[in-house]
């Protein structure tokens, strides 16, 4: 494996009985960068964080953590990551301290370092005041802390995040980018898993996952080039009217509500097209402004490659 | 504006929990047709609210009209002409989503005609026709949320109250979730919802946002950037983080946030801000690509405006 890879997955494949949960995934992340791991609900991003874990095995394919294979090394594979689950899963009877002393503790630091590191990290995480504080008492926004804490006490390497920020207003989100920006400064690899666009953006590199597979990888500004035809938003009067109209019309990606605006994507072309998508509107009777660009977003892209497929219904349960 | 064009009525709203004023005197006006998000940090009084305009809570003071019903008078007058989808709402997992649909038309007492005809718009409409016989218990989250929103909407609604929706769903869920929204205003129904996602927020046709318990800033979604104080500069460079560093101290920059290769860089208003900052990159030995005055995103305005923390006009 080179060196200047954090993680390097071939073929690493993941059945559950009939299901295939991750399908030949080939995955390569940096040494050093953010890299965002973006999917549909159920696209199978979670099954392949467990499996760099060494939590899951692989049914086949590889997969090497640090140049590590996973299913010959998941201990030492275990001290070299920090892992975040989706859901809060530490000690709710026990205190925000005791939490962090346990997982410390779990993780191997070694004891005369472990309080200095917890005072470090409460401190820059807001969480001094709650240290005392169970638990299963904290807000979704502090819970959130104290499992990113508890996941690095250890100074890991490779820091993995599953929706860390799952129902968090945009302060809390916005700190926990500026941490990230911290650890990936002291050299940390950090793999986090959003449905945010907009945290998205804040990666340097991210893929996209469906129904098991990698359908694209690139940096924010190449996931938007692939969001395929220009995009274009029109305010109209009657939107859902207008929603129905271009659900018929040939030509189109995506139409979709956006306030008052209504945003539309071709298939091909440009100004000239998006004029005479307005004009048609309008001869159907609707009052319609002049289209105005949009800058495509990551989302777009994400609506593009994943939106038809209905990944998340497929899912096997 | 008279009252028969607002859906909803709130006047000095307050509720208090020991110590904690939760939602402290909240008169907004929310008119029929509108899809409105009140947006807000952890904490700051989202929930109450929606739960005191919908009669799940009781108000210690101030007053709340639905559709023209007194909520604290009358709640359960409200109830009629209300649907609510709480954060914590529930379905019978061991029942399907059409087996629920139904429950829930029963439990409003609609004629079974009337929810058979609703059932099969909604659930084409969220792309869950194939899946009706699927145990809820089954479903992914995204697909819950949706046969919640069906079931909100059963009993034909003026109102309906959303508890952030979408909170961990998908951006394709997401999307079937809003086509549904967004047919609603034209059917009359007024829709009320709070939300963490700027993203989601830039959806609504009007926004209030919170911050302990009280509203600092209405409009909508463009008059909301147009209230971020100073101007926000966007900055590409090719080591954003090192730009970043070299900016944050200086005295005429306000906040600096990293979007992706791009900077967002609220600074005071004026001409010197553009210069000092190229200069401070300059001598920080940073390639700027391109620094131009942008329209702040909702996310600058949010952070902007709960940061300060006063009522902005």
């Amino acid at each position: 494996m080179p060196e200047d890879l954090a993680i390097r997955t071939e073929g690493l494949t993941k059945k559950f009985g009939d299901f295939t949960a991750v399908d030949h995934v080939d995955l390569e992340v940096r040494r050093g960068e953010v890299f965002g791991f973006l999917g549909a609900n159920g696209s199978g991003k979670s099954t392949t964080i467990r499996m760099l874990c060494g939590l899951l095995a692989p049914t086949e394919g590889r997969a090497e953590v640090s140049g590590m294979d996973v299913r010959e090394h998941p201990e030492r594979i275990r001290e070299v990551i920090g892992y975040v689950a989706q859901f809060f899963y530490l000690y709710g009877d026990m205190t925000v301290r005791e939490n962090m002393e346990l997982f410390g503790g779990i993780y191997g630091v070694p004891e005369d370092e472990l309080p200095g590191r917890i005072d470090r990290w409460q401190e820059r995480l807001d969480l001094g005041q709650y240290s005392r504080v169970l638990g299963a008492d904290l807000s979704m926004g502090m819970q959130r802390r104290l499992s990113l804490a508890c996941a690095v006490l250890h100074q890991p390497r490779l820091l993995l995040l599953d929706e860390p920020t799952s129902g968090v207003d945009p302060l809390v989100r916005r700190e926990f980018f500026d941490v990230i920006g911290e650890l990936q400064d002291e050299g940390t690899t950090i793999l986090v898993t959003t449905h945010v666009m907009d945290e998205a953006e804040r990666c340097n590199r991210m893929s996209l996952m469906d129904r098991g597979r990698i359908v694209a990888v690139g940096t924010p500004a190449e996931i938007k080039e692939m969001s395929g035809g220009r995009i274009y938003s029109l305010e109209v009067r009657d939107l859902a009217k207008a929603l129905d109209l271009l659900q018929e019309r040939e030509g189109l990606r995506q139409a979709q509500p956006f306030g008052r605006q209504l945003q539309f994507q071709l298939a091909q072309g440009g100004d000239d097209e998006a004029e005479e998508i307005a004009a048609w509107l309008r001869d159907q009777g609707l009052d319609v402004d002049d289209p105005e660009p949009v800058r495509p977003t990551i989302e777009h892209t994400f609506l593009t490659l994943l939106g038809g497929s209905g990944s998340e219904e497929d899912d096997g349960q | 504006m008279s009252g028969d064009d607002l859906a909803v009525r709130t006047e000095d709203l307050s509720k208090r929990f020991g110590e904690t004023v939760a939602v402290d005197g909240v008169s907004l006006e929310i008119p029929v047709g509108d899809v409105f998000g009140l947006i807000g940090p952890d904490g700051a009084g989202k929930t109450t609210f929606m739960r005191l305009i919908s009669g799940v809570m009781r108000a210690d003071s101030g007053q709340a009209m639905i559709a023209g019903e007194d909520v604290i008078a009358d709640p359960e007058a409200v109830k009629q002409r209300m649907g609510y989808l709480s954060q914590a709402f529930s379905l019978y997992a061991d029942l399907s989503i059409e087996e629920n649909i139904d429950f829930c038309g029963d439990l409003y007492l609609m004629p079974r005609d009337e929810v058979q005809r609703m059932k099969e718009e909604m659930l084409e409409l969220t792309d869950l026709l194939r899946f009706r016989k699927r145990l809820v218990g089954r479903l992914s989250g995204g697909m819950k949320q949706k046969v919640g929103l069906i079931c909100a909407l059963i009993n034909r609604p003026q109102v309906l109250i959303l508890d952030e929706p979408t909170t961990g769903v998908d951006p394709i869920s997401r999307r079937d979730f809003w086509r549904i929204i967004s047919q609603l205003p034209e059917q009359g129904v007024t829709v009320v919802l709070c939300s963490p996602y700027m993203d989601e927020a830039a959806r609504c046709r009007h926004l209030a946002m919170i911050s302990r318990g009280r509203i600092l800033a209405e409009g909508t979604p463009e008059e909301m950037r147009q209230k971020v104080a100073g101007t926000v500069l966007e900055v590409t460079a090719d080591d954003v983080r090192a730009a970043s560093r070299a900016l944050s101290d200086l005295s005429s920059v306000r906040r600096v946030t990293p979007f992706g290769d791009a900077l967002h860089v609220q600074v005071e208003e004026g001409r010197e801000a553009v210069s000092e900052v190229r200069r401070a990159l300059g001598e920080a030995g940073v390639d700027e690509d391109e620094i131009h005055e942008m329209v702040p995103s909702l996310e600058d305005a949010f952070m902007d405006i709960v940061t300060r923390g006063d009522r902005v006009a």
